[in-house]
């Protein structure tokens, strides 16, 4: 294990991007937050920029006019990052995978590492699947 | 005039969609709003041309994840209007409570938002502590925290049993007693009134002008509500009051908020006392939908949904149009902002109504010099909060 990926596992600090979503990805990662579910306690904190971010979470389906904007997000962030697929939007392209205005699955667009289904994920899966990412590194 | 330009968005986190707001700013103050949108555009009108009328229920849930019942009760009521037909009761209750829980749900999340907005963290703490047991009743009513899919077609999905009722009585009751102490907290702070009160005012002539909805347009004294005017569900059956306020700054549209969650409990609890220790029919079977149109209205959290459908006897809509409330509030920006700081700017976007979806970036930079400067929604926020630390100090 290298010195990044040590210091990765630390604390992640998560990025959220909503692409195209319906919003309720984006309440149950806020969900994650309150006294109930406290993601704290892992070290994770939402932070406001790319720049800052270990994490990346994305929500919904990557339309056209968002497509730029995701990719020039991953360029943004400093590697070693994750892409975690937040929801069936995220994973599949859901019910919405037949529309004209769908640029592709998010896979097809940047590379991810962790795909969380459900619509939407609770707060509970998404830490479960953040948790299981962080014993990956170890 | 030096003129800056901070472009807001284009993934603003204060609506159903990502939209891109520029303001014009001469020093701290607001003198123009531009306003783009399309950015989370994923085409549901024409996909729900390629679905089965049934379907089309679970695909209008997902347009917004937190009126994510307001669209199928409209859209339902649409298309009962093109057939003709009445649901049976107890499915017009059960389609009350749901509907009463969301704006429940829907309205704590905005006051948690606006006290993080105002830094006032602890408010955002308690607020979504409280509204975790309203979620667990969803949970438990319709089987998921958020995408209900209770209704269909001709009445409800699921029928609500008397366990599951004396469940939600005792959540409502704790609901009633924490959110009157919310409210007294909030409304009562002096530093919360001098950030509020007269801050993003819209005027009576404003709301006709743009045509605002729900409780951006009852804040400024404009007495409407589809629930009321144009009865449907058993909204009818019920008694309760449609709040009203007279200033229309964001203080009001607070205050309309809080006041409407305790109208929102006072129907349901009425809704439970009707359905209990009763049996009922909860759907009304719809076996093919005759050619022709329908329009359904519904309250929703924000305001007025309206979604329009036609029919040529197949099992498809062939067109299906929705208007959503923000549509028409949105544009109400430009008059509320312009005058105002930019620290103000973040309580007078929120004020219209937040679905907080992501961290926000802005930029800044000077029209004159071409100097680029990065600001995040964070720092907007940030300020915001500076501006309250301050006020608290003097």
């Amino acid at each position: 294990m290298n010195i990044k990926t040590r210091a990765l596992k630390k604390s992640l600090w998560v990025y959220h991007l909503s692409t195209g979503s319906c919003n309720n990805c984006d309440i149950e990662i806020l969900d994650c937050l309150s006294p109930r579910f406290d993601i704290e306690r892992f070290g994770m904190v939402l932070v406001g920029s790319p720049k800052h971010a270990d994490v990346l979470l994305i929500t919904g389906i990557v339309t056209k006019k968002n497509l730029e904007r995701v990719k020039e997000v991953y360029h943004e962030t400093p590697k070693p990052c994750f892409v975690v697929a937040v929801g069936t939007c995220a994973c599949s392209g859901n019910m919405f995978r037949s529309g004209y205005n769908m640029a592709g699955p998010l896979k097809n667009v940047i590379p991810v590492d962790v795909f969380i289904p459900g619509c939407p994920p609770g707060p509970a899966a998404i830490i479960s699947a953040v948790v299981k990412l962080l014993n990956k590194l170890k | 005039m030096k003129k800056i330009i901070v472009p807001l968005g284009p993934d603003h986190p204060l609506f159903e969609e990502p939209e891109f707001f520029i303001l014009h700013c001469d020093g701290e103050n607001v003198v123009d709003v531009e306003w783009q949108a399309g950015y989370n555009h994923r085409g549901i009108e024409k996909i729900s041309e390629t679905k089965h009328w049934d379907q089309v229920t679970f695909l209008v849930e997902r347009i917004c994840g937190i009126c994510s019942n307001s669209h199928p009760v409209a859209y339902a009521n649409a298309v009962e209007n093109l057939l003709g037909i009445d649901i049976p009761e107890r499915a017009k209750y059960i389609r009350t409570i749901i509907s009463e829980m969301e704006r429940l749900h829907s309205h704590l999340l905005w006051a948690g938002l606006a006290g993080h907005f105002l830094g006032y963290n602890t408010v955002f703490m308690w607020v979504w502590k409280y509204r975790e047991p309203l979620l667990d009743m969803m949970e438990m009513l319709t089987g998921n925290r958020n995408n209900y899919s209770m209704i269909k077609i001709g009445g409800v999905r699921r029928d609500i049993n008397d366990e599951q009722i004396k469940a939600l009585r005792k959540t409502l009751d704790t609901l009633k007693t924490q959110n009157e102490m919310l409210t007294k907290v909030v409304l009562d702070d002096p530093v919360l009134q001098a950030r509020l009160v007269n801050v993003g005012v819209l005027t009576k002539k404003d709301i006709k002008d743009y045509g605002a909805v729900g409780p951006v347009a009852r804040a400024s004294g404009v007495d409407i509500d589809v629930r009321r005017d144009n009865p449907y569900a058993a909204y009818s059956f019920i008694d309760w009051k449609v709040i009203t306020r007279e200033n229309g700054d964001v203080f009001d549209k607070a205050v309309v908020r809080l006041l409407e969650c305790f109208e929102s409990i006072k129907i349901i609890q009425q809704c439970l006392d009707r359905i209990e220790n009763k049996k009922g029919e909860i759907l009304n079977e719809v076996k093919e939908i005759p050619p022709g149109e329908g329009i359904g209205r519904h309250e929703a959290l924000r305001g007025e949904v309206f979604h329009y459908v036609r029919s040529d006897g197949t099992s498809s809509p062939i067109r299906h149009k929705i208007r959503a409330p923000s549509y028409v509030n949105v544009p109400t920006f430009k008059k509320s902002c312009i005058g105002q700081t930019i620290s103000d700017v973040a309580i007078i976007l929120a004020g219209v109504d937040p679905c907080y979806c992501c961290t926000e970036r802005v930029s800044v930079y000077d029209a004159n010099t071409r100097k680029k400067k990065n600001v995040t929604w964070t720092e907007i926020v940030r300020k915001s909060q500076e501006k309250t630390k301050k006020l608290k100090k003097s």
